[in-house]
């Protein structure tokens, strides 16, 4: 039995998390592998630390990744990559939207954001790629396509060709926002390609 | 492996496909995660009825009828939901069915978004109903067909229960064949079968054991609990999602899963042990089956090892069988936490910002969106227990209290969670003179569960047209003399019509009626945010107080303030982020500088 690849994304409810695990998880499935991803709905969505787990290999059992063994972590926003720390291994990537959005100690200026938070991972040797989703969004005309940048600077780090996934986004994407999102992920993947 | 024909659903949009497959025709259900998206989805296909229930009791009612009449009738809800649907659910089990009835539980080990953990597969064995568990997508849209067919077979309710990992997660599965239902349609009279008064149903009563007696031995056939060959050292037998967590921790090892919870194969789990050097029994939550299989005689480790609270996952298992098998980890980093909280312009928080200004009320809280209300900075919410019991628990303690409790306390509660089980405490508080204040929060749908319409919101479970309930007058009909409407975000209007109800010598409610800032309408609507002008902010911090997520605070030195032009004492400014604010007012009603302003006025 191949390893199965685990890739966990991170961040704050309401920042388009679901839709990037989807297109990468059709992009795995459409190069034939299995797959199986686990969601958080409810509660949680309103403003809090989100994840979504995506699991791939010949045969995937569990929906849930071990601690230890995530070899994808992509987080949406800055601080919480270093949250999901116990998830990483020496050889893990990390792409980081550097968007920082405050937590609630942090916007009533009870605790600062804190400083330096991607060291925690990198100091342990793990590559981090710092991606300004926000801004590149922006010049590819749309800042709500700021997801679908991450999922192409993540892409370089998947086995599959860049035309899998500009099909996936042909093909599952509303007409009206295609072509933002063909321009965001192609941006995004010139970061790590 | 995937191919062309592969389909990509989460545990909840499959077992909707598989109720329209099984050839379901009556579905209700009242939302509750991870219960939620079954009813949504199956109500986009062709052909079967659904509904929003208000409740889970009446839900399963409505099933049962349908059952009843002949079609095949599916209940869904969340595992609390199964308390209150717990009366029908008790005798629905002596009646048995007509048309195939198939109750669904979702069950949230680890409370992602529940109150408490309970492990529903105990109702199983003490309505005397067989429960179907499924382990993932694909399984669960196969499993809910056959258990269709074993509700007609066995004239049975089937209790269905999946847990978060199931219903919220996304697998590959594959369209299937449709099926029908073995009854006919049309109203049939089986008065002995179907009325429950005490000479019927003590002849049921026997029924029920025979029924029992023969699907244990379907149960130990291998449509629903197979053995997986494999090394006979160790042993397992598990379900539901543990089941893929023990073919990830022991891939070699012997597995017998369980599909079906209740009842149990008594031969087939003997025999299985046998087989064994040594025997696990993995399960998430109660010793469910470990209790059991140890009562048949049989030795086994089970919650000797497995931990009985939260979820488990594939190293929670591995570690706790094999303690030397955990890795080591990179240890967490220190963070703030970030909680969830109510959204940017939410109606509820004008009403918990006011509450907060009363230190000694007493909020007797209910569940939703506005159980966020708890949180600081509002921190105005003392007490949560389930939904409704916001206005009944003020009642109780208004009795304990006496003179004590005058004008102290108010209940809160949501639109739809008032008309859950929050009328009947109402009615309580009138005959039996309550002289408390209920807040009903209106915000014209079930927020917290994804804005499903309720019978308050005027639209059906499908977005059409519905006759909406009038709530002022609902209350006014029980018998509430003084009901006053506020908007939530017109802060001292709220304050006033607080006031004056507390002041009353009599159960009096105020309703809060402003819509939900996620509903579509209010999405679409113009997007007309404040702004900060930071130069007359005088740092009184009055807006940060709200926590709202479109407020912060910026922490400044006395060098900084004089820099900016502020006195050299003030301590910081405020800052609206106008991509997040919905322009509800609330802030700057509250600000005296005129600091909060909002273009064209
Ligand atoms: C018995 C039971 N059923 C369902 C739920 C899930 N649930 C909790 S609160 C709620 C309704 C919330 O709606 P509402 O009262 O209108 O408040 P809102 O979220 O809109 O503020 C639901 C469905 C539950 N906790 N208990």
């Amino acid at each position: 039995m191949a390893a199965t690849g685990n890739i966990l994304f991170s961040g704050v409810g309401g920042q388009g998390i679901l839709l990037a695990s989807e297109v990468t998880a059709y992009a795995l499935l459409s190069a034939g592998y299995d797959a199986k991803k686990s969601e958080v709905h409810g509660m949680a969505q309103r403003g809090g630390s989100v994840t979504a787990q995506l699991r791939y290999g010949d045969k995937v059992y569990s929906p849930l990744i071990e601690p230890g063994r995530a070899d994808i972590l992509i987080s949406f926003e800055m601080m919480e990559a270093a949250r999901y720390l116990p998830y990483l291994h020496a050889k893990s990537k990390v792409v980081v939207n550097t968007q920082q959005i405050k937590p609630p100690a942090v916007a009533m200026g009870k605790i600062p954001y804190p400083a330096d938070v991607l060291d925690s991972i990198s100091s342990r040797g793990i590559t981090v790629v710092s991606v300004d989703a926000f801004d590149i969004a922006r010049d590819a005309g749309e800042v709500k396509a700021a997801n679908i940048v991450m999922v192409g600077a993540m892409s370089a780090f998947l086995p599959m060709d860049v035309e899998v996934y500009e099909n996936i986004i042909t093909t599952r994407i509303p007409e009206r926002f295609r072509e933002v999102n063909m321009k965001a992920f192609a941006a995004g993947r010139k970061i790590t390609a | 492996m995937t191919d062309d024909n592969s389909l990509w659903m989460s545990g909840n949009e499959a077992i909707a496909m598989g109720a329209y497959e099984a050839g379901v025709k009556v579905a209700s259900g009242y939302p509750g995660t991870p219960s939620t998206e079954i009813m949504e989805n199956l109500s986009k296909y062709e052909g079967v009825y659904t509904e929003w229930a208000p409740n889970e009791k009446v839900g399963l009612e409505v099933a049962i009828g349908a059952s009843f009449a002949g079609v095949r009738a599916f209940a869904t809800m969340k595992h609390v939901g199964v308390n209150v649907a717990a009366d029908p659910l008790f005798t629905a089990s002596y009646t048995g069915v007509r048309g195939g009835l198939v109750v669904i539980t979702a069950d949230d080990p680890e409370m992602h978004s529940s109150q408490n953990e309970q492990d529903n597969r105990n109702y199983a064995y003490a309505a005397k109903l067989p429960m179907i568990e499924p382990s993932e997508p694909a399984e669960a849209k196969d499993l809910l067909k056959d258990a269709f067919e074993l509700s007609e077979k066995f004239d049975t309710p089937v209790l269905f229960r999946i847990t978060t990992r199931v219903a919220h997660v996304k697998g590959v599965l594959q369209k299937g064949d449709m099926r029908e239902s073995a009854a006919t349609c049309g109203i049939e009279k089986a008065p002995a079968k179907i009325v429950m008064l005490p000479a019927n149903a003590r002849a049921r009563r026997k029924v029920v054991e025979e029924r029992t007696a023969k699907l244990m031995e379907v149960a130990e056939g291998d449509a629903f609990n197979r053995v997986e060959e494999g090394d006979r050292k160790r042993g397992f037998i598990t379900g539901g999602v543990s089941y893929l967590y023990v073919k990830e921790a022991f891939p070699e090892a012997a597995v017998l899963k369980l599909g079906m919870s209740w009842p149990l194969p008594e031969k087939k789990i003997k025999e299985f042990a046998a087989s064994v050097d040594e025997l696990f029994i993995v399960e998430e939550l109660d010793p469910f089956l470990e209790y059991h299989i140890k009562a048949m005689g049989v030795e086994c480790h089970g919650k000797d090892l497995i931990p009985n609270q939260g979820e488990l996952n594939t190293a929670i298992v591995r570690s706790s069988i094999d303690p030397d098998s955990a890795p080591e980890l990179f240890a967490p980093a220190e963070l703030p936490m970030r909680p969830p909280n109510m959204c940017a312009g939410c109606p509820h928080r004008g009403v918990f910002f006011n509450l907060s200004r009363m230190k000694d009320v007493f909020v007797s809280g209910d569940i939703g969106c506005y159980t966020l209300g708890f949180l600081p900075p509002l921190s105005a919410m003392d007490s949560c227990v389930c939904m409704g019991a916001s206005v009944t628990i003020a009642h109780g303690m208004a009795k304990a209290l006496g003179d004590e409790g005058k004008g102290k306390l108010v209940s809160v509660i949501g639109d739809s969670t008032f008309i859950h089980t929050g009328i009947n405490g109402l009615i309580n508080s009138v005959y039996n003179d309550s002289k408390t204040v209920l807040v009903i929060l209106d915000n014209r749908i079930t927020a917290m569960t994804g804005q499903q319409n309720n019978p308050a919101s005027g639209h059906n479970i499908k977005g059409e047209a519905a006759n909406a309930i009038n709530i002022e007058e609902l209350c006014h009909a029980v018998g509430v003399k003084h009901v006053e409407v506020v908007n939530p975000h017109d802060i001292a209007e709220c304050r006033k019509a607080l006031k004056t109800a507390l002041e009353l010598d009599e159960m009096a409610v105020v309703i809060s009626r402003a819509p939900c800032v996620l509903l579509p309408e209010m999405k679409k609507a113009e997007h007309r945010p404040y702004n900060t002008k930071t130069e007359n902010c005088a740092g009184c911090m009055a807006c940060v107080k709200l926590g709202c997520p479109a407020i912060s605070w910026t922490n400044i030195t006395p060098e900084e303030a004089v820099a900016k032009g502020y006195k050299e004492k003030q301590k910081g400014f405020a800052v609206i982020n106008e991509v997040q604010c919905n322009g509800c007012g609330q802030c700057a009603a509250l600000c005296k500088f005129e600091a909060i302003n909002r273009e064209g006025e």
